[in-house]
Order: C-alpha cells, then sequence, then structure tokens
C-alpha cells in the first residue's frame, strides 16, 4: 500500500501533504496529555500488528489493521498512523518521504472515518454484535484505503488506471482477511475489557 | 527500537555501539537537507540526472559509514513492493514500442517512465536511511522538537518508539503461547479467529499497560513538557557538509536544466 517518491505528480503529493497536516492537527487536538500514553502505545501495538503475516492460500498478507486503529483511537488515529508510517519509511525504508503525506491520508483518513461512523454500533448490543459492526469497519477502512490508493495514483496520470485496478482487486481478499480479524478482535475486546468502548463519545481508552 | 522486522536483522541505528562519521553531524541539519535533498530529487526527471543523484546517495552511504549491505538489502525490498507496479508502466504508457510481450507492445516511453520512478525512489529513500535512520530514534524525537514539530506529536512519536520493542515481546509471547497449544496458521476461519483474538489481547494489554505508565509519569511529575537532554549546535562541519550537499544538488539542477535545452 505504500506509494513510493516520483510515482505521483506535484499536485497530489501537495494536496497529500496538506491534508495531512490537517488531519494531524485534528488528531492532536483530540489528544489532551493524559492520553498520549494510551494513544502511543496503541500506535506501538498498531505498528507491531502491520509486522503480522496471516496466510492465504500459498502466500501470506501482512495487516494494515486501519481500521481498528480508527474504532480505538478515533482522531488521535490520524497521528498514531502517520508516525507509524514515518517510523518505517525512516528505519525500514519502506515508501518514500515527499508521499510521506499522501500515504498518510490514504491509510489514516479511511481509519478516522471508519472510527467515526461504527465506533457508536461497536459498542452497543452484544459483543458479537459489536464484533459483526467492528467487522464491517475493519473491511470498509481497508476497501478506502485501496480505493485512495488507487485514486491517488489515477489523478497522476492516466498510464496507472491498469495498476490502480490490479492494487483495488487483488485487494479484496486482504479486505475480507481484515474484516474478519478486526471482528474478532472486536469480539474479544467487547467481552474481556467492556469498559474500553463504554463512553461512545470518548475517542479512547 | 532495538530490532523489529526480524530476529536477526537489527535496524541501521543499531544500538549505541555505532560510531559512523554521520553522527557526528547535527541531526536538525540532517534532517532539514534530507527534506530539501527529497524536494530536489523528486522534481528532477532526466535519466542521466537522477543516475546521478542515486550514485550522490551512493556516496552519502559510503560517507555515513553504515553497513552497506544491510542498507542496500532494506532498499531492494522496498524496490520489491513496487515491481509490479513498474512493469506494468512499458505496457500501459503508449509510444514507440521496443518489444511486445503475449501480444501487448511495450514502449520507449514506458520504461523511461518506470526507469525514473525506480531511481528517484531508490536516490530518495537511500538518502532518508543514511542522513535520518542513523540516528538513534530518540535524537530524532529531540530533533523534530527543535525544529519546531508539535510537542504532542513528538510526544506520541517517542512512546511509539519506546514501546513497538515491548510490545513485539509481548507479541511472541503470545505467539509462543499459541504454538505450545497446537497452534499451526492456515487459510480458515480457526486461524482468522485466532489471529483476530490476538490483535484484541495485544490492544487490551496495551491499554492496561499504559494506564500503568500513565500513574508512573504522574508519580514523577510528568508535565508534557519534552526536556532536551543534548545540546544541538551547529559546527563547521555541519555547516561544510551542508554547504557541499547543496552545491551537489544545485549541479543535478543545472544539469537538468541543461539537458531540458537541448
Amino acid at each position: 500500500m505504500h506509494i513510493v517518491d516520483g510515482a505521483l505528480s506535484n499536485p497530489v503529493v501537495i494536496g497529500g501533504a496538506v491534508a495531512a497536516v490537517g488531519g494531524i492537527a485534528m488528531g492532536l487536538r483530540s489528544l489532551p496529555l493524559e492520553r498520549i500514553p494510551a494513544a502511543g502505545v496503541l500506535s506501538a501495538s498498531f505498528f507491531v500488528a502491520s509486522l503480522i503475516h496471516v496466510p492465504i492460500g500459498p502466500s501470506s498478507v501482512h495487516l494494515i489493521l486501519n481500521g481498528l486503529a480508527g474504532l480505538i483511537l478515533g482522531w488521535a488515529a490520524f497521528p498514531a498512523l502517520f508516525v507509524g508510517l514515518l517510523l518505517q519509511a525512516v528505519f525500514f525504508g519502506f515508501g518514500g518521504l515527499t508521499v510521506l503525506g499522501v500515504n498518510a491520508v490514504n491509510i489514516a483518513l479511511p481509519a478516522v472515518l471508519a472510527g467515526l461512523m461504527f465506533r457508536p454500533l461497536v459498542a452497543r448490543g452484544s459483543p458479537l454484535q459489536g464484533a459483526i459492526w467492528g467487522g464491517i469497519g475493519g473491511g470498509a477502512a481497508i476497501a478506502l484505503t485501496t480505493l485512495a490508493v488507487a485514486v491517488s495514483l489515477m489523478l497522476s496520470g492516466d498510464e496507472f488506471i491498469l495498476a490502480a485496478k490490479l492494487v483495488f482487486f487483488s485487494h479484496i481478499p486482504v479486505m475480507v482477511i481484515e474484516a474478519l480479524l478486526s471482528g474478532a478482535a472486536i469480539f474479544l475486546a467487547r467481552r474481556v475489557k467492556p469498559e474500553l468502548f463504554a463512553d461512545t463519545k470518548g475517542s479512547l481508552a | 527500537m532495538t530490532y523489529v522486522l526480524t530476529g536477526d536483522e537489527k535496524p541501521l541505528s543499531g544500538i549505541g555501539a555505532f560510531r559512523a562519521k554521520v553522527t557526528a553531524l547535527d541531526p536538525r541539519m540532517r534532517i532539514v537537507m534530507t527534506a530539501v535533498y527529497a524536494v530536489v530529487v523528486v522534481s528532477l526527471s532526466n535519466l542521466w540526472v537522477l543516475s546521478a543523484a542515486l550514485g550522490l546517495s551512493m556516496w552519502l552511504l559510503a560517507y555515513s559509514g553504515l553497513p552497506p549491505r544491510k542498507t542496500l538489502k532494506r532498499m531492494a525490498m522496498m524496490d520489491s513492493f513496487i515491481i509490479f507496479m513498474l512493469v506494468l508502466l512499458p505496457f500501459t504508457i503508449p509510444g514507440t514500442p521496443v518489444f511486445s510481450v503475449w501480444g501487448l507492445e511495450a514502449s520507449w516511453e514506458g520504461l523511461r517512465r518506470a526507469a525514473e520512478i525506480a531511481l528517484t525512489a531508490n536516490a530518495v529513500i537511500l538518502a532518508v536511511m543514511t542522513l535520518v535512520g542513523s540516528m538513534e530514534p530518540v535524537t530524532m524525537g529531540h530533533a523534530l522538537f527543535a525544529l519546531k514539530t508539535p510537542e504532542r506529536l513528538v510526544h506520541l512519536m517517542m512512546f511509539t518508539i519506546r514501546y513497538i520493542d515491548v510490545l513485539r515481546e509481548e507479541y511472541q509471547r503470545l505467539r509462543t503461547s499459541m504454538k505450545l497449544r497446537g497452534f499451526r496458521p492456515g487459510t480458515n476461519w480457526h486461524t482468522y479467529r485466532s489471529y483476530g483474538y490476538l490483535v484484541g489481547m495485544m490492544l487490551v494489554r496495551a491499554i492496561e499497560r499504559s494506564e500503568r505508565i500513565l500513574a508512573a509519569m504522574k508519580c514523577r511529575g510528568f508535565s508534557g513538557r519534552i526536556i532536551l537532554l543534548e545540546d544541538f549546535r551547529l559546527r563547521r562541519a555541519d555547516l561544510l557538509f551542508a554547504a557541499a550537499l547543496t552545491a551537489a544538488l544545485a549541479a543535478l539542477i543545472w544539469a537538468e536544466a541543461a539537458y531540458a535545452a537541448t
């Protein structure tokens, strides 16, 4: 899902950077000092979760779990996922520097949207109902991310249309897996630590 | 952050044992120059000039004293992610045909574009890894703060860096206990549910851990202020390095303009 430097056109790169700054500012506003440790530890757990490889047929995919991050962190998922991308670029060489904004928007904006839309539903009803909504949220976030990657490629030039389509269709199994995993994770969290979602308005723990 | 990707593969910064020339330079200057470098290289499009830029990144790698093989291996890993997109380009950009595969014609223009993206991406990421990735993660946080990054974003980053290792170990403990109970991953519902529970358990434990951290920090009077442990100062060597890199970038821009004029 990482786009690299040099592939996108200037307007897309600049637009992505501006949107990312806005998203980070929004996220930081919802992060009082008291919640920074929780956000930081969760950001680290999503970083670790993204290193998990899940088997699918003969191959395997690595998790993104941005939907789950949005469901738990709300707007704070934006800076949290941005930090993860920054660390990946600098220390692992994944992605790029000028495209950091675009990548952050592509991954974090669907997370925040999933959080805003599905968090109240995840918190309500029985753990199983919450898990089903969590699964839908997790799958929707990945679908939106793939779509956003495809759109950023397509806006940069017609030559990427084929690549963009292939990115989208090849990620359909990933969407299903992320949905199943997010649902199961929400199910466990609702059973083990119900107060995690008790405060439906809050964005965090 | 010690080793995260795989057991034996340590990140470029290592654990303090690593003393390279580049670590003596002011981290703030390195971050700023890396950003300038990235913007300049992304704006180039001539293949010869881009090759020169990649050469410059290689020189940075040699100068930095980072382990070259490991660093280049990381760069190659990024290439394996984008190769798919690059391979498609010759077939999707119309132009003079070069060769054909299954009746699809590859164009010169497409090959050019693919080479352009590959060179740019590699040149930039190599410079990022050598100039910024060679820092201790904490130093990077402090330098970003000194460069006026919002305090809370820096805090968030430092917490993330601090706990990646801790949580990775927790993840491995959970995996070990799954293995002991005979869990073998495959393509089935049981696997996905178990992985989901694993992630859920990690999140629950992370939240509980963060409550303890907050209590411990409050006890020590945490007020949200970042106390800089080191005093960043621009020395002569920093100015010389920045000037040399700026001159090299100016030469690249000049060459690009000269090629465009012909």
